[in-house]
């Protein structure tokens, strides 16, 4: 390799930056890739796919601009087309977020999050992802839109009916939990989010 | 005497018409006492309270290095590409 052709065709800084800026999302890629598999070990080979496409395509990438928002919506993409490689995955991933479901990672992790879990994983998919992106992920309606290829209204739409179907699951719950009594995961929940807003 | 009069003129007749509307007024529909909505709005504040940590949990877990090696692979291919 000769002096010329180790100069690359975008600038080394540039790729520096947009390196530095992209390592800084992997742990929001790791939480959304989790949100959408269930499965840890799958969300972190698709947050990791997901990286890559973006690290390959960032000569797209408008430096300035979005950049959480475009990783976001390269994963998501990349979940759908993997997705619909094959028919029986959203079978397994059905699968595979009950197991996340019922196997607390951490088991000194309060309740409610746990029966929170369950209340998402009942929700379609298209609420779910919104609600997660504006909700957890701090995302503008405009900003959940482009993500999910969908008009801005849509998206208010969705969420509004996630936080109503959750809000109704989670207070009479019908989720599956064998031992828990109609209401329990309401309270748990709000007696969290007391205790967290006096520490806070 | 003159009391009984001052009474009438301080008593306007337009005054209890006015009163007279106030209780004619709808009053807020019983079925949804604010207090009820407060405390949908409490439950919804609080699940959202919920939602962000479930993210965060996740977000502030340690990146595994696999992350940053499968990065560092594909950088210095690309600048021994050129």
């Amino acid at each position: 390799m000769d002096a010329e052709s180790a100069r690359p065709s975008r600038s080394g800084t540039d790729d520096e930056g947009f390196k530095r800026e992209l390592v800084q999302l992997i742990p929001h890629l790791r939480a959304f890739a989790r949100t959408l598999c269930g499965d840890p070990a799958a969300a972190d080979d698709l947050a990791q796919d997901a990286m890559m496409k973006a690290w390959d395509a960032r000569a797209s990438f408008q430096m300035g601009t979005n950049m959480k928002a475009w990783t976001f919506m390269i994963l998501r993409n990349q979940f759908y087309s993997e997705k619909r490689r094959s028919w029986r995955q959203s079978q397994l991933d059905q699968e595979a977020a009950e197991r996340t479901l019922v196997a607390v990672d951490d088991p000194e992790a309060p309740v409610a999050l746990d029966e929170l879990r369950q209340g998402l994983a009942m929700l379609p998919a298209e609420q779910r992802e919104a609600l997660i992106l504006v909700g957890a992920g701090g995302f503008a309606y405009e900003e959940a839109a482009e993500i999910c290829d969908c008009a801005v209204g849509t998206v208010k739409s969705r969420v509004s009916r996630a936080r109503r179907a959750l809000h109704a699951i989670l207070e009479d719950g019908s989720y599956d939990r064998d031992g828990a009594s109609a209401g329990d995961a309401m309270r748990a929940i709000l007696a969290d989010a007391e205790r967290l807003s006096t520490v806070r | 005497m003159s009391d009984d009069e001052d009474a009438i003129r301080g008593r306007p007749p337009r005054k209890r018409n006015a009163e007279r509307m106030i209780e004619n007024m709808p009053s807020p529909d019983p079925r949804k006492p604010s207090a009820a909505l407060d405390e949908a709005r409490l439950r919804q504040q609080a699940i959202g309270v919920r939602l962000r940590q479930m993210f965060d949990e996740v977000v502030n877990e340690d990146v595994p290095d696999e992350f940053l090696d499968i990065l560092r692979r594909a950088d210095s291919k690309t600048s021994e590409k050129g």
